[in-house]
């Protein structure tokens, strides 16, 4: 079939009342950005509230259906075929021809929904309806009319051209990215902050990111693979600012005054410190952590209730309460999985203790963290100092 | 200052080899198959660096095949000299610390109903030519050792290898992975009762890519890889004349001047040994002795550092070394044969190789050790619970 364009049908959108045109240029944005990857020439456009993706001359249809079905906002994608205007006989020909190349001689419920976007057509919409059906009746004995709940909904709309429509392809859902404000994930190689980072951006949040690199404990190619990561999900997300801070100093002086069993908890809180400040300073509203209730000590809510109290900034952690293989299913659709489960050490789990607490208090949280009044100041200053920014995309 | 002492991994290709290979790429770039001159000069070119190589070993030139590499080689003797032999037995003898190209295909046989006999080496990682006598059979038909061992650098007397198998019966097939020691020592293979042996070349300052195998007239055996039978029908496939070439010149540099290019690289070696060995906490596996090892490879364990910190502290300040032996993957694996030598358990996963190249000087040794030492200093203290 040679479909010439693409309806985008909105979802929640619809609904946003006087933003709405907010709403819908942060979509076709969107679409632009996606599409500048895909083979071809597209023009999006938006006119009495719908939303349509023109091809110019050859494209790729299904890297063009790819792209368009990794965009927050879409409900759904409608592939449709351009016909000339030259006149009802015409048209009811191109109607048919249509139905066999797509249905064939299938036995189907169907409903004729004609709209005239140029009101100067010389039959009614009403009364193209019923001559439609009608010749659909005729040629195709397995065709059955039902106006209630069709299985087909031939949509037909006559415009300069007329576009004929009626499959519906599944878009991701969501709200598209650039209407929520922005948000800074905390990214490490790992399988759920990527899947979190995604299930922000879907509420049309636009990510940034900040992970921690300890050279010599991590390697060049840990730090790789958190870069391939980020541009993962930035097919979702957009462009992404990776913030890459090197935490070397910070963990080994932790090491050096605390007690062991309580490091990962204190480096959760001075990691937390730093990405708080890494999102005031690029405008953030908010964290983004893959963190899940009980998945390992950290994740406990003792442990969740430590490391929350240093921020001031709302935490979102979007998987809260998912199980560790919903996570993994989500990783997998989205892609990021088979990067994520790369052997490369993280800084989460150089020094962790064969026993660290899951039930830590806060009062001797601060009491050892006490210890490093010396020069913690000194190391943070360094580390936001020393960050390094890549622009992924 | 950038110290690269992973040579046991690879080499960089030397200048004159490189401009070599670029010149066949570009100029004449001939297939040594086809009939007019373009392709009678790309023959040429093969047929000089089979004399070169041929050479090196005092071999015949007839008794080069040149294959992609030292996995080829290996698999190519090994499985197609097993098969061959296969009327007159299926027992297989090898060791315990050979390369995976090597220990991997003798898997395979195994899985094809080969028996395989895996000799113990002692904790210097030497395979006994006692424990090697044992082990010979009526129906054993092919023996494979490697000279020297790419992770501890430890030299095997292959000789008096050659001598015991051919006693025992002329017609078991010896097959040697030469890979790290082809260009660090002369090699006899006709003298040494070698009937195979393996070589790389990207070990040797040639491209990667690039390889051969020694293969005694005498013996007869299948190609690996069918196809339009070149070389004599052993290895199809249209010669990969550039890498051949610039193997071929490689190998020639490796042995001009070769006893004083492996004296420096046995100075440093002693120079790092001794230096390294009086830090507690650092410790050195395989031979001390130069005699009994290759001038290249020091194996060092640094107890309570895991090698992985200490490959990357050093990568911080230029230095590039392998941790444990890393030829074959970055998955991080224990060392087959760092469990042979009975290494200390705490010290398997704490261990890095350096390997020189005939160009490393005093300088950058010093440099290293230096550098090693601030660094174990720096980390040791920092274990992992």
């Amino acid at each position: 079939m040679n479909y010439k364009a693409f309806l985008i049908k909105y979802g929640e959108i619809g609904v946003k009342g006087k933003n709405r045109y907010l709403f819908e240029n942060a979509l076709l944005n969107q679409i632009r950005y996606a599409l500048a990857k895909v083979d071809g020439e597209f023009e999006v456009t938006k006119e009495q509230g719908r939303v349509y993706v023109e091809v110019i001359g050859e494209y790729d249809y299904l890297d063009t259906v790819d792209a368009l079905k990794r965009v927050f906002g879409i409900a759904a994608i409608c592939p449709v075929v351009h016909v000339e205007d030259s006149g009802k006989e015409a048209l009811f020909e191109d109607v048919k021809k249509y139905i066999k190349e797509t249905y064939g001689q299938k036995e189907h419920t169907f409903k004729v929904n004609v709209r005239r976007a140029r009101k100067d057509y010389p039959i009614k919409s009403m009364e193209l309806n019923a001559m439609i059906g009608e010749q659909i009746l005729e040629a195709f004995e397995n065709m059955k009319v039902d106006v209630h709940n069709p299985e087909i909904m031939l949509n037909i709309e006559i415009r300069k051209k007329i576009y004929i429509y009626s499959e519906e392809i599944k878009g991701p859902g969501g709200m598209p990215v650039g209407t929520a404000g922005k948000a800074m994930l905390l990214l490490s190689g790992g399988i759920d902050s990527p899947v979190a980072g995604y299930m922000v951006s879907k509420r049309g949040v636009e990510i940034d990111a900040v992970y921690f690199h300890a050279p010599p404990y991590t390697s060049e190619r840990a730090k790789q693979k958190v870069v391939d990561l980020a541009r993962e999900i930035s097919v979702y997300t957009g462009p992404i600012k990776l913030h890459v801070v090197n935490f070397t100093d910070i963990q080994l002086y932790i090491y050096d005054q605390c007690p062991h069993d309580e490091l990962t908890i204190i480096m959760r809180r001075y990691m937390m410190k730093i990405a708080e400040h890494f999102a005031n300073e690029n405008k953030c509203l908010g964290l983004v952590t893959g963190e899940s209730i009980g998945q390992v000590a950290s994740q406990t809510m003792y442990s969740l209730a430590c490391t929350n109290e240093v921020c001031e900034m709302p935490v979102y952690r979007p998987l809260i309460a998912f199980d560790k293989q919903d996570i993994v299913d989500i990783s997998e659709k989205i892609g990021t999985y088979e990067t994520s489960i790369l052997p490369f050490e993280d800084c989460c789990t150089i020094f962790v203790a064969k026993h660290p607490v899951t039930k830590p208090s806060l009062k001797v949280i601060k009491r050892s963290e006490v210890k490093l009044a010396e020069k913690i100041d000194e190391l943070m200053k360094t580390a936001i100092e020393t960050t390094e920014v890549i622009e992924v995309k | 200052m950038e110290c690269y002492l992973d040579n046991s991994a690879t080499t960089r290709v030397k200048k004159e080899v490189a401009d070599l290979t670029y010149k066949l790429m570009t100029q004449d770039y001939g297939n040594p198959s086809s009939m007019h001159l373009i392709g009678m000069k790309a023959e040429n070119y093969v047929k000089e660096a089979r004399n070169q190589i041929a050479a090196t070993l005092k071999a015949k030139p007839l008794e080069i095949i040149f294959t992609s590499g030292g996995t080829e080689s290996n698999n190519l003797a090994i499985i197609q000299a097993a098969f061959a032999k296969k009327r007159s037995g299926n027992h297989i003898i090898t060791s315990k610390i050979e390369h995976p190209s090597v220990s991997n295909t003798m898997k395979y046989l195994e899985e094809n109903g080969f028996e395989v006999t895996y000799l113990d080496v002692d904790s210097q990682g030497k395979v006994l030519a006692s424990e090697l006598e044992k082990a010979l059979r009526p129906d054993t038909i092919l023996v494979s050792i490697m000279h020297v061992n790419n992770e501890i650098g430890s030299l095997m007397p292959i000789d008096e290898f050659g001598k015991i198998i051919k006693n025992y019966n002329k017609n078991i097939l010896f097959h040697v992975d030469a890979i790290q020691s082809y260009g660090k020592y002369n090699i006899r293979p006709d003298r040494m009762g070698i009937d195979l042996l393996s070589v790389s070349g990207h070990k040797i300052h040639a491209p990667k890519g690039s390889g051969f195998l020694y293969k005694n007239e005498k013996v007869n055996f299948k190609p690996l890889i069918h196809g339009g039978g070149q070389q004599e029908g052993y290895r199809s496939g249209t010669e990969n004349v550039p890498a051949i070439a610039g193997l071929g010149l490689a190998a020639k540099l490796m042995y001009d001047n070769l006893d004083e290019k492996t004296r420096n690289m046995r100075e440093l070696r002693a120079f790092f040994i001794e230096n390294m060995s009086a830090t507690e906490g650092i410790s050195i596996n395989g031979p001390l002795n130069n005699d009994e090892a290759a001038p290249h490879i020091i194996s060092v364990s640094f107890k309570g550092m895991r090698s992985e910190v200490m490959l990357h502290a050093l990568e911080e300040r230029g230095i590039y070394v392998s941790a444990g032996s890393a030829c074959s993957s970055n998955k991080p694996a224990i060392s087959k044969t760092l469990l042979a030598i009975n290494l200390d358990k705490d010290l398997l996963d704490s261990t890095v190789r350096y390997s020189l190249n005939g160009d490393n000087n005093k300088e950058e040794i010093i440099y290293a050790i230096e550098n090693t030492k601030e660094i174990y200093a720096k980390y040791k203290k920092y274990m992992r619970h």
